[in-house]
């Protein structure tokens, strides 16, 4: 049985209680008062609308609608600019919850594959967490040559003249694709998140065995 | 003795060749003038950054941040530690919130920490450099080192996300914080308080993977600017700096506009205005140069 499988079973027409134990914050949910202060606060939903803003998100999982929140772009449109956070009359922490519920969706694939920023966001991490630095040439590399060589000439070509100019100010630096900054004690880095990955791990499961 | 120490969290943008050298640049001269010593947290490592939500997960992220924690405890004990970077402060601040609040949370982080031969026993506090400027040095102490004035330098304060939201800086308003005018009209030059765009998202990490959302966000900033009269934008952090200035050429092909206006960090005018170099203040490390201080810094200091 697949993990997402097992979990559905577990929380059977109890979506919010899945949520509120299982995704960072996701306890917060039943407090949304429906207001919409959040969606009419988010810039990417004000500029080009979200498949279902937070408020909506919120309603969708208190009516169960687990296939359509788990599998919804909605979440990884956000900005992280804490508009929502600070609007909130009952002090949701917006940001995290749509965090958790898009770090939840990816970790159960039911994330949509194609979504870019969810690509990006699993690129970013595994990039810092690599040399516990940033390397920002990889890091961009990496998101221009996601859907393979030819496309990744070609949006890189795109990007062309955005790279000289920060070429000539000395903010890019082509040798980093040899190397580049990184931490001393990599070996304890990876231990540590290691270590961390294991209990987060198995609070989550006692919560759903408990 | 200097008159005030840090521990100082660079982050990884401010490394050299990064997106953000100029700023560290900018940040050593400011310091320097200003007398504020700042120890580097010997091997510090990547805050995680908002956007590494995919696969950070709770505890990993608050364990990267912790790390930073307890070596800054273990090399440079009872200092504060101070961050350049808008995403490093408000990561390494909630790590220190949510540590806080929750002894499961701190209990597990011990664990975890333990793997890299580190703990923690104090939280610390985590600053921005503006919280520095404005907390612990405040403004009549910045302005006394002025002595090249910026004057009739029309400047635009985009103070943006995370230096204001969730955490804000000296108690200010979420909606307008008036910090950033105040510094522009510190340094001699015109600050624009009703400059609307001033804390609006600039797209973040958006702006790599999504770029027409977040060049949508950036075309209302840069056209407010324009719109009242602003010759230059300042910001305080890296990544709006970097969103507002490099994509200007590509929006102007998307959207037909002519934008072409120079984005600064505050610590490079409160360079130039303390009398330093173009070098001093990296004015170099501009994409869109910023003639106007250029030729300021070019002029001889009455002292």
């Amino acid at each position: 049985m697949s993990a997402n499988t097992a979990l559905a079973e577990k929380y059977r027409n109890n979506f919010l209680k899945e949520i509120e134990e299982q995704v960072e914050m996701g306890d917060w949910v039943k407090m949304c008062m429906q207001c919409g202060v959040c969606s009419g606060s988010c810039p990417t939903n004000f500029q080009s609308a979200w498949e279902h803003p937070p408020q909506e998100l919120f309603m969708m999982i208190r009516a169960g609608k687990r296939e359509e929140v788990l599998t919804s772009s909605s979440m990884w449109n956000c900005t992280s600019c804490y508009n929502c956070i600070v609007r909130c009359p009952r002090k949701l922490p917006i940001t995290h919850i749509m965090h958790g519920i898009a770090e939840y969706a990816h970790r159960l694939g039911m994330a949509p594959k194609m979504q870019p920023t969810r690509f990006f966001s699993g690129l970013f991490w595994k990039n810092c967490t690599h040399t516990g630095r940033v390397n920002e040439l990889k890091l961009s590399m990496g998101l221009y040559f996601k859907d393979g060589l030819g496309a990744g000439i070609k949006e890189g070509m795109k990007m062309k003249d955005v790279a000289i100019g920060l070429l000539k100010a000395k903010r890019l630096n082509p040798f980093e694709l040899f190397g580049g900054h990184k931490c001393k004690d990599q070996k304890g880095i990876q231990a540590m998140l290691k270590k961390a990955y294991e209990i987060e791990r198995s609070r989550k499961a006692a919560k759903m065995a408990g | 003795m200097a008159k005030h120490e840090y521990a100082f969290y660079p982050g990884c943008s401010s490394q050299k060749g990064a997106s953000a050298s100029n700023y560290l640049t900018s940040v050593e001269s400011m310091c320097k003038t200003l007398d504020v010593k700042l120890t580097e947290i010997p091997d510090w490592n990547c805050c995680g950054a908002s956007i590494g939500y995919a696969e950070a997960g709770e505890l990993p992220r608050h364990v990267m941040n912790a790390r930073n924690f307890a070596l800054s405890e273990k090399n440079l004990p009872g200092q504060e530690i101070v961050a350049t970077c808008a995403a490093c402060w408000l990561g390494a601040r909630e790590t220190r919130e949510r540590l806080t609040h929750s002894d499961t949370l701190m209990a597990d982080t011990r664990e975890a920490l333990k793997e890299a031969g580190l703990t923690i026993n104090e939280m610390p506090n985590i600053r921005h450099m503006v919280e520095v400027l404005i907390e612990d040095l405040g403004f009549d102490e910045m302005k006394k080192h002025v002595v090249r004035p910026l004057e009739g330098v029309k400047i635009a304060g985009y103070v943006g996300c995370q230096t204001n939201r969730p955490f804000g800086v000296d108690g200010e308003s979420f909606e307008n914080p008036q910090y950033l005018d105040k510094m522009v009209e510190m340094v001699g030059a015109e600050s624009i308080p009703e400059y609307d765009m001033k804390v609006t998202c600039c797209g973040g990490a958006l702006a790599f993977s999504e770029p027409e959302k977040a060049q949508a966000q950036i075309k209302d900033i840069v056209e407010s600017a324009y719109d009242h009269g602003a010759e230059m934008i300042v910001t305080p952090c890296p990544l709006c700096q970097a969103n507002v200035e490099i994509y200007q050429g590509q929006i102007n092909q998307r959207y037909g506009t002519k934008f072409n206006i120079p984005v600064m960090y505050y610590s490079q005018l409160m360079v130039v205005a303390y009398g330093g170099s173009a070098k001093d203040a990296a004015l170099n490390g501009q994409v869109i140069k910023a003639r106007r201080l250029e030729e300021i810094a070019a002029k001889p200091v009455k002292r």
